[in-house]
């Protein structure tokens, strides 16, 4: 029984972290189309913003939900000012042109601050189940992520900028007909995106650390979760979340790490063979 | 065969003997080896070069291939103690890998973004598991497989049913010279041919070629494992000059090789192949600069490239020496 609570807690916590990671890729692939290869950068910016901020003095709270996706957030507005507007509808040049960022800036952060794992420990101590312990931080994690999804459904279907948001991502010529400065819609977007992924990095960096090549391990994680969850991102990233979450933890349970993550991504693989459109082209079609 | 054809493979022809005959006389051993991986290198954007530039399929995973042909060479050579048959197998299981993964992409009909995202997971799959095969536990037969650290005891090519004698540095050179030249003159050729023109004509228009009655999917899944299998030959090269380690399969070489070709041009068959060797000079002289790190050189030439010169050096270069001789490009 303790054993079941126990898997069922880490299932949650790998669902959470899979979500979190996948959201602000969600936003700018899912929602805008936009292949953002530095995706995994962005993560891990927002943990070295979280972990400077930290080293600073700064509250640990404050260091995460506030400076991680305002600092991220502001460099997704300079990437998208630069780079991205002048590549949309654009696929392959996009992803190239990120990849190349993703490079640049593994590189410079590594020249900046050497190919060291920084981090700070984990708050919130940890809470036993039966003889079981478990990190509270984690438990902390997984309501962090129901609430993230909450507070973006809410963005995009209760405030004018989600209407908005959401207009421009369907026809965007039909918006800027409307009136809507789509170039404005697209900036924001892009930088809410980063945003999410700042917010993500800064969270998970307790539990991972942080390093210039973190980004690697994820970024194809969270592309394959997009990608499986189809056309109405958050319903599909979240579906896509449990499933190959699920899949990802249960395989490193019963197996190996290495064998879990090959797991998440064969499911992944089958998943797109058998659902072209991803989960919610069959699935919860006229959901967000 | 056309007059221009027939002209350009006597000319890489020309090259590959030039280059075998005149470099191991006048390079030092160690840039002998260097230039054997570059050659190896030139070959792995030349797969690529014919995958995506002709064939319009983006893979970031081509590294996969590459490594598999590596580990597929090594893993042979080590268990029968004879190059002869580690050629084929090494071959064969990177082609092989290539098409069951191309059936299912291709099959799958999923999109050019998918297929770049597919490829990418395969290769950072590949890379995790080469990393995690460290321990007695893990060998095939005779050869184990050795985690980060590789392969480290890569035996050499030798010669065909002797195996005691291995071929020097210097033969390697000139075998990969040889290799080099012809795959890119097999390229030449195919896409000369009928099959090399359908291939084209998917990349141009999909639709079109389908209704045209030419089965797009088998096409590319032909294109595609016969990129698997240059990258395979890539990959035996690359093991004869370094070892064989789980790097073959990282990010690092992935996205360089994307570089390479992007900057090289892509469409062309030589561009990817200057690109290779361009590209790597750069990054050999940033590696040698300790306040340069070489990833940031990358990124930002690709940048760069794919703000600046969207099509690549060779077709730029191409185009401009039309328009000095008065030539309207299309």
């Amino acid at each position: 029984m303790d054993l079941l609570v126990a898997v069922a807690l880490q299932v949650m916590t790998g669902i959470a972290t899979l979500f979190l990671i996948s959201l602000g890729l969600a936003v700018i692939f899912g929602m805008m189309g936009v292949i953002n290869l530095a995706h995994g950068e962005f993560l891990m910016l927002g943990g070295y913003a979280a972990i400077l901020s930290v080293r600073h003095g700064i509250n640990l709270w404050v260091a995460m939900f506030l400076i991680a996706p305002l600092a991220v957030g502001l460099f997704g507005l300079i990437v998208e000012r630069l780079m991205i507007r002048r590549l949309y509808g654009q696929m392959v040049e996009t992803m190239l042109a990120t990849w190349g960022l993703s490079l640049a800036l593994i590189g410079i952060v590594t020249m900046v601050f050497g190919n060291t794992v920084g981090g700070f420990s984990a708050p919130l101590g940890s809470v036993q189940v039966g003889k079981f312990q478990f990190s509270a931080y984690s438990l902390f994690l997984i309501g962090a992520a129901g609430l993230l999804a909450v507070l973006v459904w809410i963005v995009l279907r209760r405030t004018p900028y989600g209407l908005l948001a959401r207009g421009t991502m369907q026809n965007a010529e039909m918006a800027a007909a409307l009136g809507v400065a789509t170039e404005r819609v697209y900036a924001v977007t892009f930088a809410l995106g980063a945003a999410l992924t700042g917010l993500a990095g800064g969270l998970l960096a307790p539990l991972s650390g942080v390093v210039p090549t973190m980004g690697t391990a994820y970024i194809a994680k969270a592309f394959i979760t997009v990608i499986t969850g189809g056309a109405a991102m958050l319903v599909g990233t979240l579906s896509a979340s449990v499933l190959l979450g699920a899949a990802g933890v249960l395989g490193t349970f019963l197996t190996t790490p290495v064998l879990g993550e090959a797991a998440l991504l064969a499911l992944a693989i089958v998943l797109v063979r058998l659902l072209p459109r991803g989960i919610t082209g069959r699935f919860f079609q006229r959901a967000l | 065969m056309s007059r221009k054809l027939f002209l350009e493979i006597a000319i890489a022809l020309f090259l590959a003997l030039a280059a075998a005959l005149v470099l191991p006389r006048v390079l030092a051993l160690f840039a002998l080896i260097n230039a054997t991986v570059f050659i190896a290198m030139a070959v792995l954007a030349l797969s690529l070069g014919l995958i995506w530039g002709v064939g319009g399929i983006l893979s970031f995973g081509q590294t996969a291939f590459f490594g598999l042909g590596g580990y597929a060479y090594a893993v042979a050579a080590i268990n029968f103690n004879d190059s002869l048959y580690a050629v084929p197998i090494a071959l064969l299981v990177p082609t092989l890998a290539a098409a069951a993964l191309g059936y299912f992409m291709f099959y799958g009909r999923i999109s050019d973004v998918y297929v770049g995202a597919i490829t990418l997971t395969v290769s950072l799959i590949l890379f995790n598991f080469a990393n995690s095969t460290a321990g007695e536990e893990w060998r095939i037969g005779e050869a184990p497989l050795g985690g980060f650290n590789g392969i480290p005891s890569t035996p050499q090519l030798n010669v065909p049913g002797n195996p005691d004698a291995t071929l020097s540095p210097q033969a390697i050179f000139i075998v990969a010279v040889f290799a080099l030249a012809l795959c890119y003159i097999l390229a030449k050729l195919l896409l000369a041919g009928r099959f090399g023109r359908v291939v084209v004509a998917i990349r141009e228009n999909e639709t079109r070629a389908e209704l045209l009655g030419y089965d797009a999917r088998r096409y590319k899944l032909g294109i595609f494992s016969l990129g698997g299998a240059i990258a395979g030959l890539a990959g035996i090269l690359f093991a004869n000059s370094v070892f064989v380690s789980p790097t073959m399969f990282s990010l690092f070489y992935s996205g360089q090789l994307i570089i390479w070709v992007m900057v090289g041009g892509r469409g062309t068959l030589l561009g990817p192949i200057l690109g290779a060797f361009l590209v790597q000079a750069v990054t050999t002289w940033a590696g040698t600069e300790p306040r340069l790190n070489p990833n940031a050189i990358l990124g930002i030439l690709l940048m760069l490239a794919v703000m600046g010169m969207p099509r690549g050096l060779l077709p730029t270069l191409r185009l401009a020496w039309g328009r000095r001789r008065g030539v309207q490009l299309a």
